[in-house]
């Protein structure tokens, strides 16, 4: 750093030289660097990332760590039990000793209704959460974004359209548009070689998937809008925006400069920490049936079928209801994590 | 505010005849009729029941006639059969005429069930569900805000960890679990309420906390985020610095300050709620309206479809006009734009 002739008595140019030294050493550090420091100090956080890892981890290489298939079904094992979960479960006594279940222990976490292993199918059913907590919110902040932009940067009727049309969404019933969007790709006859029919047979390709997440982040998008078209109003007054568009800035320009790193940070902490409602809405999904296509697996499939017998093999519901749990609060305590870093006003530490 | 709420009832005509002129078309959109699903009905039953709803007609002249079952009222005179078709929410007898009647408000028939007008279904169970809903909606501020409260204005001591604990869990659990599992506990394992129905007290409780806790867990983070935003204004500054105990200062000035978000939030979520949850529902064999939701749009029964989201978005826009009234009640320097 250039340091200027200050003409001073000399007593104090001893001290300006130390300042100045000082100042030689102080590395400036960006915001981003800033939030990610003060989020690795956040120990709740960091298991929560750690655990979301190990699931990615694990949904990746699924074929790896899942002991069987996921459909493999074996009548003759249907709800059979592993030993350890006799001692757990004060009912569920072995056939042997007068109860109903059937133990083997070939199945570490048991068997469904129809004999496939449990463990396996919570395995290969984290894809499907996985998947949606990552695609759900990209599409979502995608589509948010670019119309929360354009209503809150170019204002008057545009905003006013536009804004009206973000409620008449609201109000949408939004299992319309998602049945709609399945029924349409997915049941409907087509032409083979078409757009739907490719798209159509990509989606069963993956398990009936594509749609739900495509479905998911399109009735998604709307909080998103509301959210960036909030924050760009209060961006756009500020005085190096006016500045930029006094110079004869294109507003592109600007929205790409100025406007999109001022309101990418709580967009982004927004979309984490709604995460875990995306997970739960697949799981509805799939719990009223309207999820990936069977046998794939899924958490909330795996909780409805295993509801109705939870008097009798309770851990059927029991053990993807955990597995979901861990994840949302792994992603919840990330998000809350993310939003301390990067404002930490909001949680009243300086 | 007499001119700003006439305002906002003539949006909502505008944003209720939007939805349902979305709803309508979006709705025969989608491939497969009311009749295809099940086993297959020969040809000409088909096309008597197809005539008989007038499902033929261009859906124009479809979506014309449904809405003035619905807007005009009907004068009808001599003696009337209850007939299901020509079912009205609203009789009046008329003193003049011969047994003259103004009806007004069909919903129309539902397909599925034929014994069954959408009508009915509003009389049943719509106030099934709005009670659920309401009362889940109470009992998630009374537990929600409150546990906000404590841990926004003792942050960071075990107030504010137990609490935002408590919050996380809430909404990792998703009610899919918690529903299941309260059954399991209160009604399997210590015997202590009934795990199905609706009606006494007693089987009211576990539905409503199982709805209410996790959007309690939502009220109360949020109720924490916007105290902590207000505790650093300058007027609490200077209400403190006025000499006000602590507890003054948050219950009557932090409090009422902070509650634009959460309003803003409850609103909706009220709507939401007594329109009817599906999973609840179900879970706890309530008969509300949630299941009408889903059943109808799968098995493509129109009227009820086009009802059951009608009274959604009627829900909707009340409460967002509700919630904006709020506001400048809450906070006087809104004024109505």
């Amino acid at each position: 750093m250039a340091t200027t002739q200050i003409s001073q008595p000399a007593e104090t140019v001893e001290a300006t030289d130390q300042i100045i030294q000082l100042r030689d050493t102080d590395q400036g550090r960006s915001l981003t660097a800033d939030a990610l420091h003060r989020l690795v100090r956040n120990r709740a956080a960091v298991i929560g990332a750690i655990i979301i890892v190990i699931n990615v981890c694990v949904a990746i290489l699924a074929p790896f760590f899942a002991p069987k298939n996921y459909d493999d079904a074996s009548f003759r094992d249907n709800n059979a039990v592993h030993s350890w979960m006799t001692h757990v479960f004060p009912n569920m006594k072995p056939r042997e000793e007068g109860g109903y279940v059937t133990v083997n222990d070939d199945f570490l976490l048991g068997a469904d209704a129809l004999g496939r292993d449990l463990l396996s199918r919570i395995i290969y059913g984290s894809r499907v959460s996985l998947a949606v907590a990552f695609i759900g919110p990209t599409i979502s902040l995608t589509l948010g974004l670019t119309i929360g932009v354009t209503a809150g940067y170019l204002g008057g009727k545009v905003d006013n359209f536009v804004m009206r049309v973000v409620d008449i969404m609201y109000a949408f019933p939004t299992y319309l548009l998602i049945i709609l969007l399945m029924a349409f790709f997915r049941f409907g006859e087509r032409e083979p070689g078409t757009l739907a029919a490719r798209l159509g047979d990509i989606d069963a390709s993956l398990g009936g998937m594509l749609f739900i997440f495509v479905g998911i982040g399109l009735t998604s998008w709307m909080g998103t809008a509301r959210l960036s078209r909030g924050l760009v109003l209060s961006v756009r007054e500020t005085t190096y925006v006016e500045a930029a568009q006094a110079t004869g800035a294109r507003p592109g320009w600007i929205i790409r400069q100025h406007v999109l790193p001022n309101i990418i940070g709580p967009l982004v902490v927004t979309e984490t920490l709604s995460i875990p409602s995306y997970i739960s809405y697949e799981a509805f999904l799939s719990f009223i049936g309207l999820g990936v296509n069977p046998p794939r697996p899924s958490w909330g499939g795996m909780i409805s079928e295993g509801a109705q017998k939870i008097q009798t093999y309770p851990f059927q519901a029991i053990f993807p209801a955990l597995a979901l749990f861990l994840m949302m609060f792994a992603f919840n305590f990330l998000g809350d994590g993310l939003r301390d870093a990067v404002d930490p006003r909001l949680r009243g530490v300086e | 505010m007499q001119d700003f709420i006439i305002r906002r009832m003539l949006w909502m005509v505008f944003v209720l005849l939007a939805v349902t002129l979305i709803t309508f078309f979006l709705m025969h959109m989608v491939p497969g009729g009311p009749f295809s699903s099940e086993k297959a009905l020969p040809e000409s039953t088909i096309e008597q029941l197809n005539k008989k709803y007038h499902l033929d007609d261009p859906l124009g002249v479809q979506y014309l006639k449904y809405m003035q079952d619905i807007l005009i009222p009907v004068i009808m005179t001599g003696q009337q059969q209850k007939s299901l078709d020509h079912e009205y929410l609203i009789t009046i007898d008329l003193p003049v005429g011969d047994n003259a009647t103004l009806r007004w408000v069909n919903f129309g028939p539902s397909y599925k069930s034929i014994s069954r007008p959408v009508n009915d279904i509003f009389r049943e169970n719509l106030p099934i569900s709005a009670q659920l809903g309401a009362l889940g909606v109470l009992v998630a501020a009374v537990i929600g805000i409150p546990l906000g409260v404590l841990a926004g204005a003792k942050r960071n001591t075990a107030f504010d960890y137990a609490g935002m604990g408590i919050a996380v869990l809430g909404v990792s659990v998703p009610v899919i679990i918690m529903a299941p599992l309260l059954q399991y506990v209160f009604g399997v394992w210590l015997g202590w309420l009934p795990v199905t129905g609706w009606g006494e007290p007693k089987q009211m409780i576990l539905p409503t906390f199982a709805l209410g806790f996790s959007q309690s867990a939502v009220l109360a983070r949020l109720t924490r985020a916007s105290m902590l935003q207000v505790l650093h204004e300058d007027y609490i500054r200077t209400a403190r610095s006025k000499g006000l105990s602590e507890r003054r200062v948050v219950l009557v000035h932090v409090l009422k300050n902070s509650m634009i978000p959460v309003v803003t939030v409850i609103g909706p979520m009220l709507a939401y709620l007594m329109a009817g949850t599906f999973v609840v529902e179900t879970i706890f064999v309530i008969p509300g309206m949630g299941k009408f939701f889903v059943t109808s749009i799968t098995g493509r029964d129109y009227p009820v479809i086009m009802g059951t989201i009608l009274v959604l978005a009627i829900f909707l826009v009340l409460a967002n006009v509700v919630v904006d009234v709020v506001y400048a009640w809450i906070d006087p320097r809104i004024r109505f734009t």
